[in-house]
């Protein structure tokens, strides 16, 4: 990637979506660029396509019509495998495998791509050392012997493993308590500035979009409704913006401090 | 005798069975297994396959095991009489738990571990292999534990069509009212059930998903025993299948099949003896069910066995009962020429038909001698009948509107060679038995005369195929020196020495060779 700060890792063109079975398409006429090192954030109610704007990124789903660009190629002239295994991906309840140990399960992309055994059992240790897991206490266990909390922060390091470029995050924190996820958003935050990552982080919290976006997306049926900063989304005069923002007010009367 | 000396004198030939048994259930689920996995795993892939598949499995484990032994016997291949057909029944049986345990266990595999394996990159084998099958194993184990244990039950049967293993005790055991082989046949048979049922059971537990897998001893031995159980299925399979097809026999050797009760089996016996003593090969598959025998000499598979010219007129022609022997004959024997290229022996010199039997003492004291003396008292009856009479042309219907004869309840359905004791013990009061049974006499049981003369006559025979008399001219000679040779007394004492004094045929019958001067 020796592409220049600010170019578009990944771009969307004229993107639609349509499943036969449904009326309207899921995504449509979706024109997007992810920057390199930014944290793009997509929020939108639940139905409003930003999950299947995820899986169109590392191909789980190519597009009906348009393209979707990754390093200026088109995902269906990408071989799929190669490029899922650059792309880190987060899932809610992580989607750990519940026969591997944690270690395994964090090896798991770099053993794929034939990594020495010391040398994925060194990343291993890292990592977890980076989501802020004690190894000796947790690298032997298995993912139905964690908390949630600490499964999704497994999940986290296994999208880090092979040092993807791009990680791709579903609702991550989306099933945790409201003081582990807030820990959880504090160090994700601090990763991903550490760790100069681009991101599309989904989300249907507002707060967290706030708190951890570079960008924020706002997606309705199918359309990017609003793409701007923090700052400037709170100042937008969006209808359905507002709409979004006053629920938060409601929640915390003290407003939002950036 | 009791349960200990009989194992002592039996122990080697017990060790033969169990292991017969245990070869052709480890070989058929072996193979079931080596069919089931993939198939289950490809009906995970085609949504539109899944349920015709299913559902084919499913019927299959519904057809009787005996009729799919008697569709089997015809087929190339995988055909025939023995050990192969056997598991090739015995791995239809075991496909439907296998293949649906499989779809199962795979599509049972979380949402979310699926989703996030494909998106981590991994190639749909490496999903199959790492995730799918490592997360379904207990599901698929459960599986093959139960195909396991249905198959040590089934394999039972296999001695039906002269598979051999446990069956041949427990048909043995029933035919002949012995405990102690009844015992020998179906103890090891349930231990082998239950150690199945065990050990892949340990194996399922070492499979089970998100615990500490500690490595224990007993795993590992039973992992161990496992891959061994493998090793000697696959063999056994190479050798099954290597063995000589057993698809006409060529030369001087001749297949000799036979029933599955004593009679059957002594007729078949006395034949081969004389053949033998004539420089001949001969191959046994005695102890065959049903029509099989017939069914294999149809199909080429066998190539003599003793029959009754009733039982050929009626069970296998079809035909409605009528009562001259002579007739009845040379119907069969054209018949048989005609429909099947099969040859009639001239009659071995006994009749064994139906004979309608109460105990001594009733008939003593009631002064029965013939069927109608006994019809006034049947409304205060049981009646206890085989399974045989009970449906063929000539049997119950036809002879209780004959002779106008109605029980205190519905007949009952009992094997056969149970009747006698039931008969005697007073379980029942009338029976249709063997005339020809040896224990009649010994359970001080009376036959009463047929005075309408409603049973057809049963002439012993032996049908053969024509094309072995071609192959070897000397059983012409044989057959000519067994016409009219045996009387229906010397075939009661023959069955006598068998059924009641336990004795081997084998021995009964060269006695008896040797005693008539036959050689």
């Amino acid at each position: 990637m020796s592409e220049p700060i600010n170019s578009a890792l990944v771009e969307f063109r004229d993107v639609s979506y349509t499943v036969p079975s449904l009326p309207s398409p899921i995504i449509s006429n979706l024109n997007l660029k992810v920057l390199r090192g930014e944290t793009l954030v997509l929020v939108g109610e639940s139905g409003c396509g930003k999950t299947t704007t995820l899986r169109l990124i590392n191909r789980l789903l190519l597009p009906t019509t348009g393209q979707v660009l990754v390093e200026d190629k088109p995902t269906s002239e990408w071989n799929p495998i190669r490029l899922r295994r650059q792309t880190g991906y987060v899932i809610q309840e992580a989607g750990l495998f519940p026969h591997y140990t944690v270690e395994r399960n964090i090896g798991l992309v770099p053993a794929l791509e034939g990594w020495e055994e010391s040398r994925i059992k060194n990343r291993v240790l890292e990592l977890l050392s980076l989501v802020g897991l004690e190894a000796e206490r947790f690298a032997q266990r298995y993912p139905g012997e964690l908390s949630g909390g600490q499964r999704q922060r497994v999940g986290v390091a296994r999208a880090l493993a092979a040092d993807p470029p791009l990680l791709l995050l579903d609702e991550p924190f989306g099933a945790l308590d409201p003081l582990t996820r807030a820990s959880l958003q504090n160090e994700f935050a601090e990763l991903s500035d550490s760790l100069g990552k681009t991101a599309v982080f989904v989300t249907h919290d507002l707060r967290e979009a706030l708190r951890l976006g570079s960008r924020i997306g706002l997606m309705r049926a199918g359309r990017l409704a609003v793409l701007e900063t923090p700052e400037r989304f709170l100042e937008s005069d969006d209808k359905y913006a507002r709409a979004y923002i006053e629920t938060l007010q409601l929640q915390d009367d003290h407003g939002i401090t950036k | 005798m009791n349960f200990w000396t009989f194992l002592q004198q039996n122990w080697s030939e017990m060790l033969t069975l169990i292991r017969e048994h245990l070869s052709l259930v480890l070989i058929s689920t072996l193979v079931a297994v080596v069919i089931g996995l993939p198939t289950g795993i490809l009906l995970t892939r085609k949504q539109s396959l899944r349920n015709p598949v299913l559902g084919i499995a499913n019927i299959m484990q519904t057809i009787p095991s005996l009729a799919l032994f008697g569709f089997l016997i015809p087929l190339p291949f995988i055909g025939g009489i023995g050990a192969r057909t056997a598991i090739v029944a015995l791995v239809l049986y075991a496909l439907l738990p296998i293949i649906r345990n499989t779809v199962t266990g795979i599509l049972g595999v979380d949402r979310n571990v699926r989703e996030a394996a494909v998106a981590m990159g991994m190639t749909n084998s490496q999903i199959l292999w790492q995730v799918e099958l490592p997360l379904a194993m207990s599901v698929i184990l459960t599986g093959i534990r139960v195909a396991m244990v249905i198959s040590v039950g089934v394999t039972t049967i296999a001695a039906a069509v002269g598979a051999g293993g446990l069956g041949v005790y427990i048909f043995r055991g029933l035919r002949q009212y012995d405990n102690n082989l009844l015992l020998a046949g179906a103890l090891p048979a349930a231990l082998m059930a239950l150690a199945a049922d065990f050990l892949v059971g340990l194996l399922e537990q070492r499979f089970a998903v998100g615990s500490k897998k500690r490595v224990s001893v007993w795993s590992k031995t039973v992992l161990a025993l496992f891959a061994l159980a493998l090793v000697l299925g696959a063999y056994g399979t190479w050798r099954a299948w290597r063995s000589p097809s057993r698809a006409a026999a060529t030369g001087e050797r001749v297949i000799i099949a036979s029933k599955d009760f004593t009679e059957s089996v002594l007729l078949a016996e006395i034949a081969a003896q004389m053949l033998e003593s004539r420089g001949v090969a001969v191959e046994r598959q005695f102890e065959l069910g049903g029509n099989l025998p017939h069914d294999a000499l149809v199909a080429g598979r066998a190539d003599l066995y003793p029959e009754y010219t009733g039982t050929a007129y009626t069970a296998i022609l079809g035909h409605p009962p009528i009562t001259d022997p002579r007739a009845v004959y040379d119907q069969v024997k054209q018949e048989y020429a005609q429909k099947f290229n099969l040859d009639v022996s001239p009659p071995l010199g006994f009749e064994n038909t139906f004979a309608i039997l109460v105990r001594g003492a009733d008939a003593r004291r009631l002064g029965l001698k013939t069927i109608s003396d006994a019809a006034p008292h049947a409304p205060k009856w049981r009646a206890g009948f085989g399974q045989d009479f009970m449906s063929r042309a000539d049997g119950y219907p036809g002879f209780s509107r004959t002779y106008g004869l109605k029980f205190e309840e519905q007949p009952r359905e009992m094997d056969l060679s149970l009747t006698y004791i039931a008969l005697a013990s007073g379980k029942v009061d009338l029976i249709a038995g063997n005339s020809t049974e040896g224990r009649i006499a010994a359970l001080d049981l009376v036959q009463l005369a047929d005075d309408r003369h409603y049973f057809p006559p049963y002439e012993a025979v032996y049908i053969l195929r024509k094309e072995a008399l071609l192959r070897v001219p000397v059983l012409a000679e044989v057959l000519a020196k067994l016409a009219n040779a045996i009387s229906t007394e010397e075939m009661r004492q023959l069955n006598y020495e068998v059924d009641a004094n336990k004795r081997n045929p084998v021995d009964v019958v060269r006695e008896w060779i040797q005693k008539r001067g036959f050689k």
